[in-house]
């Protein structure tokens, strides 16, 4: 991969920050884009800029067939069966609420049992406990081992025939430990339970193959993967997703609507009531163009390859704690011993180098790893050796400034 | 050396505070009252504790994890206002926060080392870290309130 040349298609990384050539390493949080994408999305707005599926003009028509063109695409991308299995939504959260309230609503009694991680965002975690707490459910955790990672035998024991739901995420936002959902998937089916996998992390970064996985539900968002915020997506079975009630109501959902009562229209629409982001879905479209022109499989080598290296500078530097397992997806979380994330994160933000610091939307893993926040350096495919190695002088320069005021 | 803007952020007296919090711990009793508060964006905690008599805050104490800005910024907010009537610690707050979002703010009440927090301004990501304590005493003030009312 020449990353000099794919760093010239995001005009955002040419810049200075604070005197600084800008190193983004807040990937997880959200990624930049590329002209391309940036491109598509202005064309739609000066060229054709139009409701999708209501009007017989022109435009109207234009707009349709590039906004059902990307739906294509991602089906494509993630490999689903049908176009009528990929939803638009807002985004991972608003996808995990929908199979919750959707899906888990409807299903869960009294007794049944929803299975997590404690490796889960936020968004994969309190849908669940607000569902649990509604239905009588219980939710319950697999154990996590020390170094941030699922054993498949614990898996195992930890789900019953009282099991109907299990959600994990693929990628660890925190840790940045890949999960077996493909193995948890079976167990679960064993079980005679569905499996919902929160691809938030992993998508941007790896082939996702949904049918591979069998996995019943899958989440993503397309503002980590180069497109825009707003827009995300929830793969389905269809066949789940015909027996799912639509959770919102309203425009461009109906089939027929009397006084009293109405009737839903097919898949996927059925799930996507009232004008969608339909910039947003075409720039996802073009966002999937840019992955794929470079490839999914070189790219998860190459950030494999970054977060090796990062991950072996700071495990090797004294006062440096990192967190997660060896083998990770393209991320590292670590602390400075004394040093708080955030005064770190400013420290860093001094030299142009852009980190998150908190909690990362992940309140009880924090607590796992017994600390209130940790620094997350997080890549893609932009990024170089070089800007690993500046992270580094950061972290020894932020060491030494913080023991010199002391 | 690098950094040489950071001096005017974290300056020795912040550092100082943050290492060796001062006023730490909890008050208990007929005349206190102690209220928690977050900032759910970073995760940082803080506990205030005030004893209050006469109108005076007669004791202050704070506990808390959290950055070197919010925690120096709890422990000179205690200096700050120990002894102080009630009303001086509503101006001394108001001063505050006017300070470290850098508008013009009245010069004539003593911050004390908080003073030094001023930088904050520049630094427009950390505001709230430094006015969580600040915060933190408004709300048991009106919590004070709240029981008196009751009473």
């Amino acid at each position: 991969m020449d990353i000099q040349s794919i760093r010239q298609d995001f005009p955002i990384l040419n810049q200075q920050v604070n005197g600084h050539k800008l190193v983004y390493l807040d990937n997880a949080a959200t990624s930049q884009k590329p002209t391309s994408v940036i491109q598509t999305m202005v064309d739609y707005y000066e060229k054709y800029n139009s409701n999708v599926h209501r009007g017989v003009h022109t435009l109207g028509t234009l707009a349709t067939d590039r906004y059902e063109e990307a739906r294509e695409k991602i089906r494509r991308f993630i490999n689903a069966k049908s176009e009528k299995e990929i939803i638009y939504t807002t985004g991972t959260t608003q996808s995990l609420n929908l199979i919750a309230y959707g899906y888990g609503m409807a299903n869960l009694h009294k007794g049944d049992e929803i299975v997590i991680t404690p490796m889960e965002h936020h968004a994969n975690l309190i849908p669940w406990q607000q569902v649990a707490k509604k239905t009588g459910a219980i939710l319950r955790y697999f154990p996590m081992e020390s170094d941030g990672t699922l054993d498949l035998e614990k898996v195992r024991a930890t789900i019953t025939d009282q099991t109907k739901i299990v959600s994990v995420t693929e990628v660890s936002n925190v840790l940045g430990t890949v999960n077996p959902v493909k193995a948890i998937a079976k167990i679960a089916h064993d079980h005679g339970a569905i499996m919902v996998v929160d691809g938030a992390q992993s998508t941007p970064h790896m082939s996702v193959d949904v049918q591979d996985l069998d996995a019943d539900f899958f989440a993503f968002s397309g503002h980590k993967m180069l497109g825009p915020t707003g827009i995300g997506v929830l793969y389905g079975k269809q066949m789940l997703l015909e027996n799912m009630e639509p959770v919102e109501t309203g425009g461009e959902m109906i089939d027929e609507v009397g006084f009293q009562s109405a009737t839903w229209a097919e898949l996927p629409w059925k799930l996507e009531a009232g004008t969608p982001h339909i910039a947003g879905a075409i720039g996802l479209g073009a966002a999937i163009d840019y992955l794929e022109s470079i490839g999914m499989d070189d790219i998860q080598q190459y950030e494999e390859q970054l977060s090796e290296k990062a991950y072996e500078v700071l495990s090797n530097m004294d006062g440096v704690t990192v967190y997660g397992p060896g083998k990770r997806s393209g991320l590292v979380s670590f602390n400075i011993d004394g040093v708080h994330p955030h005064d770190v994160s400013t420290a860093l933000d001094s030299e142009g180098i852009a980190v998150r610091a908190g909690h990362h939307c992940a309140q009880p893993l924090m607590s796992c790893l017994r600390c209130e926040s940790t620094v997350r350096a997080s890549f893609y495919f932009y990024n170089s050796e070089d800007e690993i190695e500046a992270l580094a002088r950061g972290i020894k320069e932020t060491k030494e400034f913080f023991g010199h005021v002391v | 050396m690098l950094f040489n803007n950071l001096d005017q952020l974290y300056r020795s007296v912040i550092m100082d505070h943050y290492k060796k919090p001062r006023n730490r711990g909890e008050l208990e009793g007929e005349h206190c009252v102690t209220v928690n508060m977050n900032n759910p964006s970073c995760g940082d905690k803080i506990q205030i504790s005030l004893e209050l008599k006469d109108n005076k805050v007669v004791d202050v104490k704070y506990m808390g994890t959290g950055c070197a800005i919010s925690q120096s910024s709890a422990s000179m907010m205690t200096e700050a206002i120990k002894g102080l009537p009630i009303e001086k610690v509503h101006q001394l707050t108001f001063d505050f926060s006017e300070m470290v979002q850098g508008h013009e703010h009245n010069d004539d009440l003593d911050l004390g080392d908080a003073e030094a927090l001023h930088g904050v301004s520049q630094y427009p990501a950390r505001i709230k870290c430094a006015t969580l304590a600040w915060k933190a005493v408004e709300k048991a003030l009106r919590e004070a309130d709240k029981e008196k009312a009751q009473q």
